[in-house]
């Protein structure tokens, strides 16, 4: 089971060390990034194991989530079924 | 890994282009509540309901917390209630009082099913039903009702359109402190079909399973979006293609949530109803896809071409995503739940005949329509018979929701809030239909009825 954690917002210090110290403390195995800075927005793609996951699911994207508000990116946890059904055939 | 573009254009869809899950209805069958004594079936139908859709609401939001999609109504549909009130003797109101209960109790939005199917005939307990729909739909918050008055099969039973327009008017009489709110939970139908999860007109036909899960998407926001994206000189036919691409990840989604849905409440999946259901909220309209694809106003010349394109591409691109196709589908066109057909009747664009005409090419029919106060019982009927008759002919579905505006004139509003939204009366013609509506009989089935 996997999900796609994205966070998109304004480039600074720390932000996929804080995104991953969480994932780390919730026991999701990162399995890949893509992260892009293009005139200052920063844009990362993280795909996460979350089969031995510590906590609910829907308790990974809240705190995703107030970490997004409190740095002021906009950051969402989906799961990856939801990406396959959309685009794939 | 999945493609990065695929995923932030996932995200933009629901973020900034409202994509949701319009519902996600659970159909229950009450024909093992059926029982001579009343208070007997009353207590079995709500704890039929009660323990089928215990966990409706709480398996809904894990769903929308799990992959991140709003699910914006979770429902309950029901077996006609008529098919119980033909055996139970009493007043049809206790079952609508016990379906209020049962979806309180469960936390659903609706609940649907206080209908009867005359399209032929009135049998026991039908017209008893129908007589006590006004009552019904004044003292519950939750319960939809519907009847369906004609069938390309049947034909149109016109003593129960007659009858219909009465009833609409007192439904808005009896609610008429409340903006005429029961009137928009009143559909009269022709051809209805027995699986759709969308209000008010849901309930669940007797052919269907004991209890099955249908899912109704949403996304006129997100079709908008993808055709704005296209070039202005781009053809009809690259327009209909950018629809048909969109609709099919839409309703991908639906077939995802419908699944899982049923898998997570041990009860059988049923159909992804296609529809481009808008809500009022600024972005979610199908007017505005209708003025994207290059019209001006909607309800000018050229809006029910735009509309057939519409939504034929949108049920084209929509079937190859789902195993299970069902319900309306096609693009709803309420007038008081979209912003854009709002303004449109505002300024005078769109009329009451413009609307006729785009429902012989889209799914539903006249649907969210105030009209004024002093409307007579038959001219409503009148109404209603158009509609049915252009439902007839054509093999489809069609529906009236009209909401008398008591005490109200062309031009002043009435406003139900929430996703029914709010809209202008619009002006009808007044003359007389009378001897026409009290002829009475049935409209004989037409010839492409013979298909056998």
């Amino acid at each position: 089971m996997h999900a796609v954690i994205t966070v998109i917002g304004k480039d600074a210090v720390g932000i996929l060390a804080k995104v991953s110290a969480i994932c780390a403390e919730k026991n999701a195995n990162v399995i890949e990034v893509t992260q892009n800075v293009m005139h200052d927005m920063f844009a990362m793609i993280m795909l996460v194991d979350i089969s031995t996951l510590s906590v609910d699911f829907s308790e990974l994207s809240r705190l995703l989530t107030a970490l997004g508000d409190q740095l002021g990116l906009s950051i969402h946890v989906m799961h990856e079924d939801i990406f396959d059904s959309m685009h794939r055939i | 890994m999945i493609n990065a573009r695929d995923i932030l254009e996932t995200i933009q869809m629901i973020q900034d282009e409202h994509l949701d899950i319009r519902t996600i209805t659970m159909g229950i069958s009450l024909l093992d509540c059926i029982d001579s004594d009343i208070n007997a079936a009353c207590r079995k139908v709500y704890e039929k309901i009660t323990r089928c859709a215990r966990r409706l609401v709480s398996t809904g939001e894990q769903i929308e917390a799990t992959y991140g999609i709003p699910i914006i109504n979770k429902r309950i549909s029901v077996t006609p209630i008529a098919m119980l009130c033909a055996a139970a003797k009493g007043d049809p109101v206790r079952f609508a009082e016990t379906l209020e209960k049962a979806a309180q109790t469960c936390g659903v939005n609706f609940i649907g099913g206080y209908s009867a199917l005359v399209q032929k005939g009135f049998s026991a307990g039908d017209e008893a039903l129908i007589r006590s729909i006004p009552e019904a739909l004044a003292v519950t918050d939750h319960v939809c009702s519907s009847v369906n008055v004609g069938s390309t099969k049947a034909g149109i039973n016109m003593d129960a359109v007659a009858l219909m327009g009465q009833i609409v008017k007192k439904t808005a009489e009896r609610t008429a402190d409340r903006d005429c709110i029961g009137s928009a939970k009143l559909v009269v139908f022709c051809n209805a079909p027995e699986d759709n999860p969308f209000m008010a007109g849901a309930f669940h036909g007797v052919g269907e399973a004991d209890c099955s899960i249908n899912v109704g998407v949403s996304g006129p926001g997100v079709v908008r979006a993808a055709i704005a994206k296209a070039p202005r000189d781009a053809s009809l036919s690259e327009i209909a293609d950018i629809i048909k691409k969109t609709a099919f990840k839409i309703t991908r989604m639906g077939q995802l949530v419908g699944t899982k849905a049923g898998e997570m409440l041990g009860v059988p999946f049923g159909i992804v109803d296609l529809s481009l259901a808008p809500t009022p909220a600024i972005g979610d309209s199908v007017a505005h896809i209708l003025e994207e694809i290059g019209l001006e106003c909607c309800g000018t010349h050229g809006t029910t071409a735009a509309l057939a394109m519409l939504n034929d591409a949108v049920k084209k691109g929509g079937v190859m995503a789902s195993s299970r196709v069902g319900g309306l589908s096609g693009a709803f066109i309420p007038v008081s739940e979209d912003a854009g057909m709002i303004d449109a009747a505002v300024s005078g664009s769109l009329s009451l005949e413009k609307l006729e005409a785009m429902t012989a090419v889209c799914s539903v029919g006249l649907d969210m329509i105030a009209v004024p106060g002093d409307i007579t019982p038959e001219t409503i009927s009148a109404i209603i018979a158009d509609e049915a008759a252009i439902g007839m002919v054509n093999s489809k579905t069609t529906a009236v929701r009209l909401i008398p505006a008591i005490g109200k004139q062309v031009g002043d509003m009435l406003n139900f809030g929430g996703l029914l939204g709010e809209g202008p009366v619009m002006p009808i013609n007044t003359r007389s239909c009378e001897t026409m509506i009290h002829r009475g009989g049935q409209i004989p089935a037409p010839l492409q009825s013979l298909k056998n």
